[in-house]
């Protein structure tokens, strides 16, 4: 038998397999208690417009601002990694690994109810502890991301910097980091899409109803209407930030991913 | 060559660097005077871009004193970034920075180090981008430019500073062969200009027609030196005979 003939035989056989499966799936799947429970329009026309103007709203608002205030840790951490005092190295070291380490709702339950209790003077709204919560579980793996940008822009660079009198501090400023950023755009994007998703967390920390974000919506819709399709309707929330954004880092890679060579 | 007077732009005392154990550089002394082309030659591993990297403490020496224009560079307490401002660097791998204009290459280090004003930065880039015949392409992006053009940008870069001294490491060796000739004319008219320089290269025809002074060197110390008419033309160790003979014969 030729080569091209054995991968078309194992082709049909992947083909046939894969349809038995959907065939499968297709008629043992009881699709009317399925409508009924997923799809119930009424539901789902009942949860407009407070699902996009309040919920929909609140969970850009956390994963941005979660966004920001872990981006700033982390580019902090980044220089603490490569720096040459070895104290900074090693406490940026130990925060990684450390945030890293854990998952997300840990961070989410020991910082929500932590926090207001460790300051208890600072009068900490819900706000503040979301992003703290979320600063903290995006600043671990971003330090990582920006610190490897920085390391794959080439020495050259900084060596050219510092020969024309720049300090090491002005070089990393404005040769060193806009290069690391193109690289690491896309890289960044991912990570907030993941935050869009760990902004979900928010809902165990309880909310007003002013305060909720897609999942907190969706639970308490739950609870009122006894249907699931709440579920439904904020996956499709979610879908709706998360693949423009994979269509944009996507779209970084392609436009930068060839920077960060020496010219 | 040159008559030298007055003080050296660049004295080197007893200098010195390892790499951990692999010592690579050893009792180097030496000046260099103003105006002076000086020419470095030898084989590979000899030291040379160690040797240049050294003057403007790219590379931190292990002992010993370089003193460039009257400040001690290897002093722990200089200002060194005041001090790099004069002596201009080229490197072999041209080091543009690859996410600015050709315009802001020239100009970055202006504004940020020398704090000239936007109107004079850009005044001295296109008067420098002149000089090195690339007045065309000021507002290019590096990564559109030939490898001879970007080098030719390097050392308008360079020049944008007002250096004292120019340091060039091997400026033409990443060069496809036709582009070399380009950047060897930029240079012979900096050169002709009375510019200091100090040049590693292995361009002999380069060294015998514009050097003043060529230094050999083989493991890390300085062989041979003198007017490029007698160490490129008639040296007298047989180590400088033997490199130049590989160098000028290489499939023989
Ligand atoms: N950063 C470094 N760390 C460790 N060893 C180094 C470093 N830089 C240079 N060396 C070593 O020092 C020696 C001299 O290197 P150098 O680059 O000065 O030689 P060179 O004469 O410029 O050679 P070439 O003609 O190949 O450029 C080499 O053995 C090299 O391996
Ligand atoms: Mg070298």
């Amino acid at each position: 038998m030729s080569k091209r003939k054995r991968s078309q035989i194992s082709r049909w056989i992947q083909y046939a397999i894969l349809i038995v499966v959907a065939a499968f799936v297709v008629i043992q799947a009881d699709w009317a208690t399925l409508a009924e429970t997923f799809l119930n329009l009424e539901v789902a026309a009942g949860m407009f417009p407070e699902v996009i103007t309040v919920a929909l709203k609140n969970t850009i608002l956390f994963t941005l601002l979660g966004f920001a205030l872990g981006l700033v840790l982390a580019i902090v951490l980044a220089l603490m990694r490569l720096s040459s005092v070895g104290p900074y190295r090693w406490l940026a070291i130990i925060y990684i690994e450390f945030f890293r380490g854990l998952p997300a709702l840990v961070v989410f339950l020991v910082m929500g109810f932590g926090l207001p209790v460790a300051f208890p003077g600072l009068g900490l709204n819900k706000l503040v502890v979301i992003m703290v919560a979320l600063g903290l579980v995006a600043s671990a793996y971003m330090a990582e991301t920006i610190r490897a940008g920085i390391q794959a822009v080439p020495q050259g660079q900084v060596e050219a910097a510092r020969s024309l009198g720049m300090s090491s501090s002005r070089a990393m400023v404005t040769v060193v980091l806009p290069q690391a950023f193109r690289i690491i755009l896309p890289p960044l994007t991912n990570e907030l899409i993941l935050l869009t998703k760990d902004s979900s967390l928010a809902y165990i920390l309880g909310s007003s109803v002013a305060g909720r974000e897609l999942a907190a919506l969706a639970r308490a819709e739950i609870v009122n209407t006894a249907s699931l399709t709440p579920f439904i309707v904020i996956a499709l929330c979610y879908l709706a930030i998360t693949i423009p954004l994979s269509y944009l880092s996507r779209l970084l890679e392609k436009k930068f991913g060839s920077v960060g060579r020496p010219a | 060559m040159k008559n030298r007077t007055g003080e050296p732009i660049i004295r080197v005392t007893n200098l010195a660097k390892s790499f951990g154990d692999n010592e690579v550089l050893s009792d180097i002394n030496g000046e260099i005077y103003r105006g002076e082309v000086v020419c470095v030659i030898g084989p590979s591993g000899s030291g040379k871009s160690t040797l240049l990297r050294c003057i403007n403490m790219l590379e931190t020496p292990t002992s010993g004193t370089i003193v460039v224009d009257g400040h001690e560079m290897t002093d722990p307490d200089v200002d060194i970034d005041a001090a790099r401002t004069r002596i201009g660097m080229v490197f072999q791998s041209f080091n543009l920075f690859s996410h600015l204009s050709v315009r802001e290459n020239l100009t970055v280090a202006q504004r940020h180090v020398l704090r000239r004003s936007k109107a004079e930065a850009n005044r001295v880039a296109e008067h420098t981008l002149e000089r090195v015949g690339l007045s065309e392409k000021i507002d290019a992006a590096p990564s559109s430019l030939s490898g001879g053009q970007q080098q030719r940008v390097a050392i308008a870069r360079a020049l944008s500073m007002n250096p004292d001294v120019m340091l060039f490491d091997e400026p033409t060796s990443a060069l496809d062969p036709e582009l070399v000739g380009d950047v060897l004319k930029v240079m012979r008219s900096l050169a002709d200009e009375g510019m200091t320089m100090v040049v590693v290269t292995h361009e002999m025809a380069f060294a015998r027609d514009v050097a003043d002074r060529v230094l050999f060197m083989a493991d890390g110390v300085v062989v041979e030196e003198g007017p490029a008419a007698e160490v490129i033309g008639d040296p007298e160790q047989a180590r400088t005979r033997e490199f130049l003979h590989r160098v000028l014969n290489p499939t023989g």
